[in-house]
């Protein structure tokens, strides 16, 4: 069956602006590319199988018969669709990639070469343990290097993002708190300056979130965080550097305050690569705080996962992080504890004192991740790790520096910033926003900045620009945002149209939440739609 | 350091146009009791790519790789071949260097095999609709559980004996916190689905059933009374598939009526990888949508007419609703939803179908031969590509032993469910297109000679 009745038709070519329409939709190297729906049909496969009757006879009565629907492409074919669709994505290796809170950093090659060694990328998480002593050894050793770079006690691997690193330290808290008999403590207090997943992560686990209020200066308010606490509070979500770019001054003695009214702390540790190897988050009283290794520890992002966020726990709450972990006994052996042998391995290194709350995840976390983050941890050292953090603090002051003439910047007067500057849609002519700057910016090449986040800076530019970026690099972006910045300041309408070079102008969102078209589906046929 | 291309120079120039005397300056808001003076001690310092490769080597060479040995694990995770292409098309540094797609005037590539990933998930699994893919499947499980929760507001989620009991224990974990109540069982070491239980089970308060398809045990039934029975008491029936390529022989949970269907994707493209990142897939009928977890990728238009692709339907989620988000999940697992669509594109409907085929043959053939080692009995009268011995002796030391061999024979049961004793006898052997004729035969003669 072919899939494709109506057959591909390409997209209107665009017009008016000179340049002739052409045959097939593409403008030289700018390839329009159909869905695999329209272009292969059920029959068509890219892969050859062993020739053999395959009759099947354990199936039940349940063979499947009913057309699934899936097309199928050549070989061939199938490298062309994607790479074709690959050249319609910004990515790191094309350029500065600024977005704010994310940390783009380059993605080194050693670690997915590694990751892809047999000996971690074809073993089975079920093996018998005896033959995945290599594989647990990564986990180990990666584990020893986030408790030392963090001044923590202990550290959950498994959970399998940064939210669900966050859902994990909660779940920590809240588990110690049941363990004293205070699971009446049931607020969670955030800043308003915190990623989304803090609160929906506070209320997923049964908690009440309350905002915390921002001082002018862009930090958490200190005395109204501290009047706010009491036997109903279990927690307070802080982000250190937060997402305004600024080391929270007041964590130590914030965290002093929580602990004294029996609360815990959770840091955020999205920004920790602003800090890692010059400030340990336990230095500072921090009780949890997840670690994006897609972030800090380059593991590439992919177009949107998969992340890691392994948990570094403080004494207080390492006793009851999750299944399974890993623990090296003295003769080298590394050990998976699992839900059987939890109690015994607890009695006899921890006098019985380890609770885990259970386990986040089937099997025991993000090796693929594991194996790239360790490579990257190993090729920078202690010393390259510091020098991370000076970089990446270094670069975003002097974008922050060369661009506060032109861009509003709100917390510029308060002194540097961290790993990312942060601007305002002030100054702007009337009508125009921090989207259109944005989306300037992709015309010059650049992805653009995170928009409107942190929600307490008015049409917020967050630009992160990461150690990665090399001088030159960073002086054309400052250009190309001054020259941008500039052009939305003095009111060019052509911003409001931008961009005008990608392979898209801008696309109706709202069509598409109002009437969602989630999958392709076969155009009916004519003669079917006129019954 | 040969990731950080600043020069010293360039170091002090910048510091020059920033107005600061040296980068301690920088670091000025930190503490002084929190500053660390240089580089924490007791660690190493930088390597070269040379010496990091070796020390990586080193720690894979300790591991027994499944490609080298007859292997035969599943329970969760299995070994399928995957195209080269596959590998090549995701190292693509515009797609493996990208982020989410937040700017889709550049991020069309991805929104396109989002959208592709979401059609082709929908129709292997038999739903209106899925998203653009979960952690794994044992979390999209547990999200699946938390859904039928909102719709239908009640509190009690029946859990089948079948269901992977990592993906019980994730839940049990949830449900603590959350205040849900889960009837959980042990699977039975027989040839029957405990369906007929969990129909008996479902009452006024039940919000859903949760069923593994085919089950931990390899076994495969009928779902069309159990989704029947949870319809007529307005619960909802979550199905789950941690064997993708099963639904290339085997009708799919949404024709037999479930209303969620989620599932781990990992045996397409993915690879083992050690139990992680793999891909949760999550589908559902169309009239839940809007209580779905997850990012969907939409279709659209943009300003000239073009047809285009977004994320969409974002009021669900934390960065719009906060703390009344539908869930916290904020990454999905792009890069291995990739992996998973690009295999699928390559097999196409008829390469789906041939290869589970061939999965089903491998697996009779070695069930016939399995079943003839002296005091083994095959469990399973339906199964697709994995079915459970009984061995007549504790399974889990006879693993381990035939390892030593160069044997990976399966997870046993006590591995899944220790101190159920039960159970204990229980080996679970999944036979893929990977596994030759003369892997058989190496683990039938190695588990004569362990049970001689």
């Amino acid at each position: 069956m072919a899939l494709n009745q109506s057959g591909w038709r390409p997209s209107t070519p665009q017009q008016g602006d000179g340049a002739p329409a052409t045959f097939t939709g593409n403008r030289a190297l700018m390839l329009e590319e159909p869905l695999i729906f329209e272009i292969g049909s059920t029959e068509t496969t890219g892969v050859d199988f062993a020739a053999g009757d395959v009759a099947g006879s354990r199936l039940g009565d349940l063979t499947r018969t009913a057309p699934i629907g899936l097309a199928g492409l050549s070989e061939q074919e199938t490298v062309r669709h994607y790479t074709r669709l690959s050249r319609q994505n910004y990515a790191i290796d094309l350029g500065l990639f600024p977005l704010g809170s994310c940390t783009m950093k380059h993605n080194p090659r050693l670690n997915e070469k590694v990751a892809r060694l047999p000996g971690f990328a074809d073993v089975h998480p079920l093996q018998p343990v005896d033959t995945v002593q290599g594989a647990l050894g990564v986990i180990n050793e990666l584990a020893m290097w986030l408790i030392k770079l963090t001044g923590m006690y202990g550290v959950a691997m498994s959970p399998k993002a940064g939210a669900h690193g966050e859902l994990c330290g909660i779940l920590c808290i809240k588990a110690a708190l049941e363990k004293r008999g205070e699971g009446h403590r049931k607020v969670v207090l955030v800043p308003e300056s915190a990623h989304g997943t803090n609160p929906a992560t506070a209320a997923f686990a049964g908690f009440t979130v309350e905002d915390i209020p921002a001082t002018a200066d862009g930090r958490v308010d200190t005395a109204a965080l501290k009047a706010r606490l009491g036997p109903d509070v279990a927690a307070v979500m802080i982000t250190n550097p937060n997402t305004c770019g600024l080391f929270e001054r007041d964590l130590k003695e914030i965290s002093d305050a929580v602990h004294a009214a029996g609360g815990y702390v959770y840091c955020d540790g999205a920004n920790f690569n602003a800090i890692v190897g010059r400030v340990r988050p336990g230095d500072l009283g921090v009780d949890a705080m997840h670690i994006n290794l897609h972030k800090t520890f380059s593991t590439p992002h992919g177009g949107g996962g998969p992340g890691s966020g392994p948990v570094v726990l403080s004494e207080a709450l390492a006793p009851f992080g999750p299944l399974p972990f890993t623990a090296r006994t003295a003769d080298g052996y590394v050990h998976l504890i699992e839900e059987e042998r939890a109690e015994e391995f607890s009695n006899e290194h921890f006098d019985g004192t380890l609770d885990s709350f259970g386990r986040m995840t089937a099997f025991h976390g993000q090796m693929g991740m594991f194996t790239r983050a360790l490579a990257y941890i190993l090729s920078h050292g202690a010393d390259g790790l510091r020098q991370v953090a000076e970089d990446a603090v270094l670069n975003a002051n002097y974008v922050l520096r060369s661009l506060e003439d032109t861009l509003d910047a709100p917390f510029a007067a308060s002194g540097p910033c961290m790993h990312e500057a942060i601007f305002s849609d002030r100054g702007l002519a009337e009508g125009f926003s921090t989207i259109d700057v944005a989306k300037g910016l992709i015309d010059e090449g650049f992805h653009p900045m995170t928009m409107y986040f942190p929600l307490v800076v008015h049409g917020a530019m967050l630009v992160e620009p990461t150690e990665t970026e090399s001088k030159a690099a960073l002086d054309q972006f400052i250009g190309a945002l001054r020259s941008v910045a500039e052009r939305a300041k003095a009111g060019d309408m052509a911003l409001k149209t931008a961009p005008h070079f990608a392979p898209r102008a801008r696309l109706d969102e709202t069509l598409a939440a109002r009437k969602p078209v989630l999958r392709w589906k076969p155009p009916v046929a004519v003669a079917e739609a006129a019954e | 350091m040969r990731y950080l291309p600043l020069t010293p120079a360039d170091r002090a120039e910048m510091l020059s146009v920033i107005g600061a005397s040296s980068i301690d300056d920088l670091f000025a808001d930190v503490p002084e009791a929190a500053r660390l003076d240089g580089p924490i001690r007791d660690l190493p310092g930088h390597a070269s790519e040379l010496a990091v490769e070796r020390h990586m080597t080193a720690l894979a060479r300790k591991n027994m790789v499944a490609g080298d040995v007859p292997f035969f694990l599943g329970a969760g995770a299995y070994r399928h071949h995957v195209p080269a292409s596959v590998d090549h098309l995701i190292q693509r540094g515009e797609f493996l260097t990208a982020y989410t797609p937040y700017q889709p005037e550049i991020a069309q590539g991805t929104l396109q095999m989002l959208f592709e990933f979401q059609t082709q998930v929908a129709s292997l699994l038999g739903t209106d609709v899925a998203n653009a893919s979960m952690y794994d499947g044992s979390t999209a499980c547990w999200e699946a559980i938390g859904m039928a929760r909102r719709i239908t507001r009640r509190g009690k989620a029946i859990l089948s004996g079948g269901l992977h009991p990592h993906y019980v224990s994730v839940a049990k974990t949830m449900a603590k916190y959350t205040g849900d109540v889960l009837d959980t069982a042990l699977p039975v070491l027989g040839a029957d689905t405990d369906i007929d239980a969990l129909i008996a089970k479902i009452d006024d308060e039940t919000s859903c059933v949760v069923v593994q398809y085919p089950d931990i045990l390899g076994r495969i039934a009928d779902l069309t009374p159990l989704a029947d029975a949870c319809h007529a008491k307005k619960a909802l029936l979550i199905a789950v598939v941690t064997e993708p390529v099963a639904l290339g022989a085997i009708r799919s949970p949404g024709e037999m009526d479930a209303d969620i269907v989620v599932g781990e994707g990992q045996s397409l493209g993915v690879g083992l990888q050690f139990g992680g990142p793999y891909v949760g897939l999550f589908g559902c009928k169309e009239k839940y949508l809007r209580q779905t977890p997850g990012r969907f990728c939409g279709q659209t238009v943009d300003a000239d007419g073009k047809r285009g692709f977004v994320l969409t339907l974002s009021t669900r989620e934390q960065h719009i609703r906060r703390e009344k988000a539908t869930s916290n999940i904020c990454t999905n697992s792009g890069l291995c939803a990739l992996a998973f669509s690009i295999h699928m594109t390559l097999l196409g409907e008829a390469g789906l179908r041939r290869l589970a085929g061939i999965n089903h043959a491998n697996a009779c053939r070695a069930a016939d031969r399995l079943a003839k080692v002296p005091g083994v009995r095959v469990v399973n009268d339906t199964f697709f590509n994995e079915f459970t011995l009984d061995i007549g002796k504790e399974a889990r030391p006879v693993v381990r032993a035939l390892a030593d061999r160069g044997v990976l024979a399966g997870v046993s049961l006590g591995r899944l469910y220790p101190g159920e004793d039960a159970l204990a006898n229980g080996l679970v052997v999944a036979v893929t297109e990977t596994v030759t004729d003369d892997d058989v035969e190496a683990l039938a003669t190695a588990l004569e000679e362990a049970l001689a």
